[in-house]
């Protein structure tokens, strides 16, 4: 009698569950690593979901998830309470992705930058950024008076060091005796300690900065000091109008905007998107005028030519740091290459932290 | 001419019953003032604290996460309520929980391709170890060298978490993982049983309810307990009736680490599966709201955790059905501290208001 009661009750528990989330409306969810206010990686999500909301596509968000236990919660959480489509906008929410999509068959996931796609609802997604990193170290290479360029990181993973590796590349065929000189945050926003990888670069002697975190603090560090410095994810320049060069940007909006449209017609399947200039997933803001109009001319050229693919970021000969030829002259690394890289290049200072 | 003097007084004689009383009427106040906050940002207060508060858990999957959440809150609120009640102040269980993450999951990846019914048991006797040892610096310091544990134990989590971050980006990194900064998922053998088909709540529920029967035994039917709660009330009392101080401290400490251990060795073969640089949202921090909400009662512990584990995901639904900032789960817990210590300020104290001319003043 009881036994059944407690029965009765969770059946019922359940039913009340499923009837709530019986939905009509399409939604799609964004999960983010950072706070929307991060004027970095983040908000650039976010500008991308509020495309889709212009689109006429129901959203949400959930701001500064933690990778492990939580995030799979808050993922499941929006599958359940109706989601149809859910992006997830960091690598550490690659398993927790993977596992609620495997519960969720009806559910779209797509996960940005990471690599496992194990069920047929899971989609991956990320852009070229180390083509904005090639126009990055070609103007740095020319304005350098040091011949240092610093380098604030976050993680050792292979889209970090591509990006350094790039940058340290285009750097080098304008200026042979560049040195790349790298802080470790371990940190994807942190903005007390980019600031203070930011300061320690400068002290080093390097006169140009540039970043592969999150927050402005290394560009407002840069401003401060009275040298270059170049905006990550989102166009930086009013957090340091003097010092920034030129932003990468990273315009998520249009790839949201057609995935969004797709699930919502039932025309989403999976797929490993790698989106660069040519597409528009990366972009360059503006350039600083104090460059010098050649120095601007040439960027914009190498910018068309990057997106028309005239010149690949990695085109050999390409050594690592002991000497060992990476890229014959001639060839391009393929995109096995660049998604597994974990060497430096010749000319970049340090060890790859292992 | 008339001078007004504020007079505050200790009370004497406080009631027990109001005394395990405030922390409701603090949840209470917390729930009034955040229905104030939720008014004030434009949103309907009673909608919002419906998504805050009955949402989360109105279902089982809902339910079963809310004691996920609990079972590190509570494990590691029941050793904190050791040191807490014996005068020794541990603010670093987040790093003893790291650091017994750490031992145990080096355990887990030294049988990473194995499976035996024994693997288990040595992670979580590993990870209790670990927190142990790593909980005896701050003792061994404070005892021998007089050094302040509030400093040496808050410090010691950053140097945990360096270690951690060393050892998964570096020698414990998965040579399959592109660098990414994980260890390897753990063998089947090396996590902990679910207790049911698709709900994440674990086995390790278990060890948090037997800490808090164990907790309470100790606490309230042991020689050891009595030590405990006599230096927590007078230290001077304590060393009249010649009790060993130092060792205490050490017993203390080294229960507090062994809970913190275990609650991260539970994340970690949980959950979590592996080893990574976020193992825990500062659940060793959270804890101490939880021990002193719940009175350093372990009974009052579970239901402690339970209330904060709360905020916890109700910040969660309320972001994704209104989209209010998740911080907001900050602050409710934030709130549900200060009224709490306000309100057992009252309680311990009167203030009095008097009012008295100025020649009474006088000799």
């Amino acid at each position: 009698m009881y036994k059944n009661f407690f029965r009765y009750l969770i059946s019922a528990i359940f039913l009340i569950t499923f009837s709530i989330s019986a939905k009509a409306e399409f939604k799609v969810g964004f999960v983010y690593i950072g706070p929307t206010g991060d004027h970095g990686w983040t908000y650039q999500h976010d500008e991308g979901r509020k495309a889709v909301e212009a689109a006429g596509i129901k959203t949400t968000y959930v701001e500064s998830v933690k990778y492990g236990a939580d995030a799979e919660r808050v993922i499941r959480q929006l599958a359940q309470s109706g989601h149809d489509l859910i992006f997830t906008t960091s690598f550490g929410y690659m398993d927790a992705t993977n596992k609620v999509a495997k519960d969720f068959p009806n559910v779209k996931f797509e996960h940005a930058t990471g690599y496992k796609r194990e069920h047929s609802n899971v989609s991956t997604y990320s852009a070229r950024f180390y083509q904005g990193r090639t126009i990055l170290g070609h103007i740095a290479g020319k304005l350098t008076k040091t011949n240092t360029i610093g380098y604030i990181a976050s993680f050792p993973i292979p889209e970090v060091i591509r990006g350094i590796n790039a940058m340290t590349l285009a750097a080098q065929k304008v200026n042979p005796n560049i040195k790349t000189k790298i802080v470790w945050v371990f940190s994807w926003y942190d903005p007390g300690k980019e600031a203070e990888a930011a300061q320690a670069l400068i002290d080093q002697g390097a006169d140009i900065i540039m970043q592969h975190t999150d927050s402005t603090a290394p560009v407002q560090t840069a401003e401060k000091a009275g040298i270059w410095s170049f905006g990550q994810a989102s166009d930086m320049q009013r957090f340091a109008p003097k010092s920034i060069l030129t932003s990468i940007i990273d315009d998520w909006a249009p790839y949201y905007v057609e995935r969004a449209i797709a699930a919502r017609d039932g025309k989403w399947s999976q797929q490993d998107t790698w989106h660069g200039l040519k597409e528009g997933m990366v972009a360059m803001s503006p350039y600083n005028k104090e460059m010098g109009a050649d120095l601007v001319k040439e960027a914009e050229q190498l910018q068309k030519d990057l997106a028309s693919g005239k010149i690949h970021s990695f085109t050999g000969p390409i050594y690592d740091q002991k000497g060992n030829i990476l890229v014959a002259e001639g060839k391009v690394a393929d995109d096995g290459m660049l998604l597994g890289m974990n060497v430096y290049v010749k000319g970049v200072e340090g060890d790859i932290p292992k | 001419m008339e001078d007004l003097l504020i007079k505050i007084e200790k009370r004497n004689d406080v009631p027990t019953t109001l005394y395990f009383l405030t922390p409701f009427i603090a949840i209470i106040l917390t729930i009034v003032g955040g229905g104030i906050i939720f008014y004030t940002l434009g949103f309907n207060p009673i909608e919002a604290l419906k998504f805050y508060f009955i949402t989360p858990i109105s279902n089982l999957y809902g339910f079963s996460e809310l004691l996920l959440k609990a079972t590190p809150l509570c494990l590691i609120a029941i050793g904190l309520s050791f040191c807490f009640k014996s005068n020794n102040w541990n603010i670093g269980a987040e790093g003893q929980l790291t650091f017994g993450a750490i031992v145990g999951g080096g355990v887990a990846l030294l049988f990473y391709n194995q499976e035996g019914f024994y693997i288990l048991p040595l992670i979580i006797i590993a990870g209790a170890i670990g927190g142990m040892i790593f909980a005896l610096i701050p003792a061994i310091l404070k005892t021998y060298f007089n050094t302040n544990e509030i400093l040496v134990s808050l410090m010691l989590v950053y140097v945990s978490k360096l270690i951690l971050d060393y050892l998964v980006v570096g020698p414990w990194s998965n040579p399959e993982g592109f660098n990414f900064p994980e260890t390897r998922q753990f063998s089947d053998s090396a996590r902990m049983p679910l207790l049911f088909e698709s709900l994440r709540i674990h086995a390790g529920i278990f060890i948090a309810l037997a800490a808090v029967l164990v907790g309470w035994f100790v606490l309230y039917k042991t020689y050891l307990g009595f030590q405990i709660k006599v230096s927590g009330l007078s230290l001077k009392t304590a060393k009249y009736a010649g009790f060993k101080g130092k060792t205490m401290i050490l017993i203390v400490f080294m229960i507090s680490g062994a809970c913190a251990g275990l609650a991260g060795v539970g994340e970690i073969t949980g959950p979590i599966g592996q080893l990574h640089r976020m193992i825990s949202p500062d659940y060793g921090f959270t804890a101490i709201i939880v021990a002193f909400l719940g009175r350093l009662n372990p009974f009052g512990i579970i239901f402690a955790s339970l209330v904060v584990s709360l905020t916890y995901l109700g910040a969660e639904t309320a972001q994704i059905f209104l989209q209010i900032p998740q911080y907001t789960g900050q602050v409710f817990q934030g709130m549900i501290l200060f009224f709490l210590l306000a309100s057992d300020y009252l309680l311990f104290f009167k203030i009095k208001f008097l009012n008295l001319k100025k020649n009474e003043l006088g000799h």
